[in-house]
């Protein structure tokens, strides 16, 4: 029982961050019918933009400011204007293709101008435990769920609550309606970006210290994060988020008492049961495209 | 005037071409990139570095050593295709891989070509399958892992043990050793956890060692993966001692998981913090020159290329199809040559006898806590 917990603690706290790259996932799809098979490098590259501050000389606290900033324009800005503009003319497909081509090209950048070994990041959560219900948890663990799902509930709130939120999700449902209302949709297709490249960057900064930072430690996330959005449903951002929490604590449990061998099929099962079943996800809504 | 030029070219072509066949040529193949970038890069910087001081010392028999790296991308395959690259090229002796596997897929071909091949691999079996030119420079795993099981069983008096290995050829190799031993000796295995290589997320599996509650966890992983289960098993508060390898103890992993390295155990072939003159001037030498403290591939690498020297000093003469032989039943002692480092003793089958250490990390430094001798 005891170990069922630890599990569930660790799941979540993986899945916390599958989520927020998860989120990622359907902010873009939704404003740009962007699928951005990069967004697992965009989760490691954060981590050595902030290793490369602190080589300079930077403290933590400052390179984390810098990375994330860093991130904001080169994998928002740059990313949507350099390659999302262009290629969008071509229709999805390319587009797709394209940011493969740049998850390849993200990742001999930094084997080639950083290294191919990998290294160690410092943790902005402390290390010890902490008693929840008689358990021993690691405050790693509770940090990284708490600062995922801060993060996630402010996005959340952004969207619901605010005037921006709205018109933001105004350009995602009908860019066309929305600016004939007056909504700046280019801008908010921009926002989106910058949204997406800040959560990339903070689950860079709470999963690196666990991962190592590595040129392929975005991999594993990318895949992951991919089958968490299919799974909890692309256009919907409440979908992402327990799609995320769902695949960490599955991912999890496969390991623990299925076959650590197994482990990745696990969630591609039920990837492929969530599509056969219920295409649109588990909290998704169904779409209709005209072909 | 044209024919001068044209004279002058043909002359100083003339002179490249005879000083380039007048050194000796050796292949390196070894894992720079991949998932043992750490353990190739090492490798290859202990290389280059014994490669310099040799040849400032005028070279082997009078001729320069030169070195070719190829990267095998730490995947057998690759690896396969780089050794065969490299053996059409006729080198001297052909240098690594260093993982396990990759040797077990290159070996035949070094084999076939009748070129010495001196590689990095512990898996025990390698130099089990008869083949007369395969070369360790570290002990196998069926000389190591009766040292591990022996420690655990009688120094950490542990009854019952939990053991992690990475899947791939060389943790099976040592987990099927290990695990026998234990066996022999009495300790129970109450949790046998296979890994894959390049796995990120320990958290179920440290939470099996969690349930089994062992009074030792054995951990046989690569680098990377040990640092990360490191980690993982602060995290979560295990608190069993760890006892593990060469692999659980290096410079790289102590970097990577920092505090989370203190207190672990490992029985180690190669060591820079052994307790010996030579070993000790060999780790300044590597820091100066390329800024970090190496850890045992570096070593390895060296090692490999003392070999060559040694051998081939033996031989007194240049001979690749000859060298396999000068080699096996070979002892070559450090006060003859220092490269070497320490006295050692190549079987018959290319397994190496030298003494060996037990380490364990303190405040993040390796600590040798015993000196084991050579066994002949």
């Amino acid at each position: 029982m005891s170990n069922l917990f630890d599990l569930l603690v660790a799941g979540l706290a993986t899945g916390a961050i599958y989520a927020l790259v998860a989120v990622g996932f359907t902010l873009l799809w939704q404003t740009s019918q962007t699928i951005n098979f990069a967004q697992g490098e965009f989760v490691m590259l954060p981590a050595f933009l902030m290793l490369a501050a602190m080589h300079a000389g930077a403290p933590f606290w400052l390179a984390i400011i810098l990375g994330i900033l860093l991130s904001m324009l080169l994998l928002g800005l740059t990313f949507k204007m350099l390659l999302v503009d262009p290629m969008m003319r071509h229709g999805v497909l390319p587009l797709a293709i394209a940011t493969m081509a740049l998850a390849i090209g993200l990742k001999e950048a930094v084997k080639q101008f950083f290294s191919a070994e990998a290294s160690p990041f410092p943790s902005i959560v402390p290390t010890g435990d902490i008693a929840i219900l008689g358990h021993n948890v690691s405050l790693q663990s509770i940090g990284v769920l708490v600062l995922a799902i801060l993060a996630v509930f402010g996005l959340t709130a952004l969207l619901n609550r605010t005037s921006l939120g709205h018109q933001m999700q105004a350009a995602a449902q009908n860019p066309t309606v929305a600016r004939i209302i007056g909504v700046p949709v280019e801008r908010m297709i921009l926002l989106t970006f910058l949204i997406n490249a800040f959560l990339v960057a903070l689950a860079s900064l709470l999963i690196t210290p666990i991962y190592l930072a590595k040129f392929t430690s975005g991999e594993v996330l990318g895949q992951a994060a991919f089958i968490a959005a299919i799974v909890g449903g692309f256009n919907q951002v409440r979908g992402a988020i327990a799609g995320g929490l769902l695949i960490g604590v599955l991912d999890n449990l496969a390991a623990a008492y299925v076959s650590t061998q197994y482990r990745a099929a696990v969630p591609m099962i039920f990837l492929i049961a969530v599509i056969l079943f219920r295409p649109q996800g588990l909290l998704g809504r169904a779409e209709e495209r005209t072909v | 005037m044209k024919s001068t030029i044209l004279a002058g070219a043909l002359l100083a072509f003339a002179t490249a071409t005879s000083v380039h066949a007048q050194a000796i040529k050796l292949a390196d193949v070894a894992e720079l990139s991949g998932g043992g970038a750490t353990v190739g890069t090492n490798w290859k910087n202990g290389i280059d570095l014994a490669i310099e001081e040799i040849n400032a010392r005028g070279g082997v028999l009078g001729r320069k050593l030169e070195v070719t790296h190829a990267d095998s991308q730490s995947n057998p395959g690759v690896a396969r295709a780089q050794v065969q690259k490299a053996l059409d090229a006729e080198p001297y002796v052909l240098l690594g891989p260093g993982y396990s596997g990759s040797v077990k897929v290159t070996a035949p071909l070094a084999a076939e070509a009748g070129i010495a091949q001196i590689m990095g691999g512990e898996a025990a079996e390698l130099t089990q399958a008869g083949n007369k030119f395969l070369f360790r420079t570290s002990f196998g795993q069926q000389s190591s892992m009766p040292k591990v099981a022996k420690y655990i069983h009688d120094d950490m008096k542990a009854k019952s043990v939990a053991v992690v290995w990475v899947n791939n050829d060389f943790g099976r190799g040592g987990r099927d050793v290990v695990v026998k031993e234990l066996d022999r000796l009495g300790s129970k295995v109450v949790a046998d956890l296979s890994t894959e290589a390049g796995q990120a997320d320990f958290a179920a599996d440290v939470g099996k060692i969690k349930a089994a509650n062992p009074d030792a966890v054995f951990v046989y992983l690569n680098e990377e993966e040990s640092a990360r289960i490191l980690k993982e098993l602060k995290r979560q508060g295990v608190t069993a001692p760890l006892m593990g390898e060469t692999t659980l103890i290096g410079q790289k992993v102590i970097e990577l998981a920092g505090d989370a390295a203190n207190g672990a155990r490992g029985h180690v072939g190669l060591t820079t913090d052994a307790p010996v003159d030579l070993i000790k001037a060999f780790r300044d030498k590597f820091a100066k020159k390329y800024n970090y403290v190496p850890d045992h591939n570096g070593l390895k690498g060296y090692l490999a290329v003392y070999m060559v020297k040694a051998t081939t000093d033996k031989m007194g003469k240049v001979d690749s199809k000859a060298f396999a032989d000068a080699l096996h039943g070979l002892t070559i002692k450090a006060a003859d040559e220092p490269g070497i480092l320490m006295d050692v003793t190549f079987s018959d089958t290319g397994d190496i006898d030298r003494q060996s250490f037990l380490v364990e990390v303190v405040e993040g430094k390796q600590v040798v806590k015993q000196v084991l001798p050579k066994v002949k």
